[in-house]
Formats: structure tokens, sequence, C-alpha cells
């Protein structure tokens, strides 16, 4: 068995409107950033995994997120695994 | 009738729906905590009260769906015990997959804390057979993820089915835009599961049952599955 690091990207599934994201957009536009649009705010989640290879790693992971760390009917996520320092 | 009430730690309508349900309604309630694995056996109805479930963290109701006693819950709403979600304890049942869709951020960003109306969609159900057929129910809402979402082919289904009970309206009944306050799909405020058992609504009915309070439309939705169980 080998420690693996995985960053969990999190976001709002696309097509719902993300206010967070929206509101952000305005108030960088109220402060003068009018080049920038399509804000979207996700989380990311950072974690220590034990398997015996990264496909291993990754699989667990992935369980983990449908299960508890996303909610597929409103979120995507984006695993990525690499070796723990 | 028995009302058992979950208290999570977090939960802070639990005493609310609690002295509802008893002093109020007249039935008999028990608090269950988290971390019981069992109801207790004369459970008519559950009650997952409105707070903030292990601080809402990660996503609103995500952890509270893993608490010990969630296993019981879906148990007894499997076999067609009736459980009543309000606000927090609506967003625990769509996290626990007992009730369709979820709940997102308020369209406006803010938590509203207001009295808002309720028209009732559907009146021959367990829990609004009691609501006058042109009532329009003045209840509040409290929260900040009260948005419902659920994709288009979901939204189809619990429209067909009559599982979508409440919709936000005006004073006059009428199913607004502007009488929507947070961006609800369809101004969906309450739905029910398929088998017409499980109940979820981001209105607090509990605290409306008493006038002194400030209203008591609350006690219609009570009373419905008060009759329905007699």
């Amino acid at each position: 068995m080998k420690t693996y690091k995985a960053i969990i990207r999190i976001s709002l599934r696309k097509g719902i409107l993300d206010v967070q994201g929206k509101t952000v957009e305005n108030g960088l536009r109220s402060i003068g950033f009018n080049n920038i649009s399509n804000v979207r705010i996700g989380r990311i989640v950072e974690l220590n995994v034990e398997a015996e290879d990264k496909t291993a790693a990754n699989n667990i992971v992935a369980d983990a997120c449908k299960k508890l760390i996303a909610n597929p009917i409103i979120e995507d996520f984006a695993v990525e695994i690499e070796d723990a320092k | 009738m028995k009302y058992s009430v979950v208290v999570f730690p977090g939960s802070n309508c639990d005493h609310d729906a609690y002295s509802a349900v008893t002093a109020n309604l007249g039935c008999k309630a028990e608090y269950v905590w988290h971390k019981e694995t069992s109801l207790p056996k004369d459970t008519d109805c559950v009650i997952l009260p409105g707070g903030f479930a292990h601080g809402d963290y990660l996503r609103c109701g995500a952890i509270a769906r893993f608490s010990p006693i969630m296993e019981d819950v879906i148990k007894f709403a499997n076999k067609g015990g009736y459980v009543m979600g309000i606000c927090n304890g609506f967003q625990v049942l769509t996290e626990a997959r007992l009730l369709p869709g979820a709940l997102l951020r308020n369209i406006n960003v803010s938590f509203i804390c207001e009295d808002i109306y309720l028209k009732t969609v559907n009146h021959k159900t367990a829990f609004t057979s009691e609501i006058p057929e042109e009532k329009t129910l003045r209840i509040p809402i409290s929260h900040g993820e009260g948005n419902f979402f659920a994709d288009a082919d979901t939204i189809k289904e619990i429209e067909d089915n009559g599982q979508v009970l409440f919709r936000y309206c005006d004073k006059n009944g009428n199913v607004t835009p502007e009488a929507n306050p947070n961006g609800s799909i369809n101004n969906i405020a309450g739905i029910m599961n398929k088998q017409g058992n499980v109940l979820g609504m981001m209105p607090h009915p509990e605290r409306y049952c008493d006038q002194l309070l400030g209203g008591d439309d609350g006690k219609f939705i009570f009373n419905s599955l008060i009759n329905h169980l007699k």
C-alpha cells in the first residue's frame, strides 16, 4: 500500500446558475474589472488515501465523491492523484 | 399519534416542532438524538427539524444524512412510515435521496427570514388534506439555501405525479416570479416522494401553530396527517 494525495475540484454542474459566482462577478465589475466574466465558484478538497496504485486511489476517491464529498445532482467533480510527500 | 423529533448537533427548530405537535396539536412526541440507531417503536411520524445540522459543513444536510439514526429513518420511510423534513430537514431528505432534487443557494445570495404565502397544489395527500381548497397559507421561511433544483426530467416527473405540494405565491394565491423568494424552479416550496409518505418543505409550519406566535396556518399541515392516521 502506498499513500497518495488526492486533490478534488468540485464545481456546480454546467447549466446551474452559480449565484455566488454571479455576485462576485458583479462585485468585480463594480470596481472596474469590466473584462472579467463567467465567474464560477467551487470548492477544493484535499485528502490522503492509501491504495495499491494510482488507479485504485482514484477509484476510492471517486466513490467517496459520489457518496459524500460531492452531490452529483448539482455538482461535478474532478480528481487528481499524486504521490504524497 | 406520536411524533419522533430527530435532534442533530446544530438543529435549532427541534423544540419548536416538539412544542407545536404537543402543546398546539395535542400529540405525543419524543426527541431522538442523532446517534441513536433506532426510532421509538411507536413512532407514527418522524420530523427532521430545521437548523444547521453538523454546521451545514460541506453541503446542507450532507453530513447529517449519515448520522446513525438516518439508517432507521430511511428504513422507516421505505416501509411507508411518515417523515416530514422541514427546512434543514428537507435538505437532509434530498441528500439521503428520500426526496428528489437539491436545495441551492438562494438566488439573491441572502439568508431570508420572513413570512411568505403558500399555495397548496395537491390537496389529496396525507400532508395537505385538511387545507381548505382556496386557502393561502401564511408561513415563515428562514433559510439561505432553499432554491429548489432538479433536472428537467425530474421536475416533469414530480409535477406530473402530483408530488409538488406547495408553491410560493402572493397573498391572493397567485404564483408569480415576484412571489418566489429564493429562485426555486416553478416556485416549488414543498414536495413529497412518489409513495406520498415523505414530505420536504422549506417553510416552517411548526413556527406558526399558535396565534400568540404570529400565526397558526401551520396547523393545517399537521392536522392533515393527524386526521389521516385516525
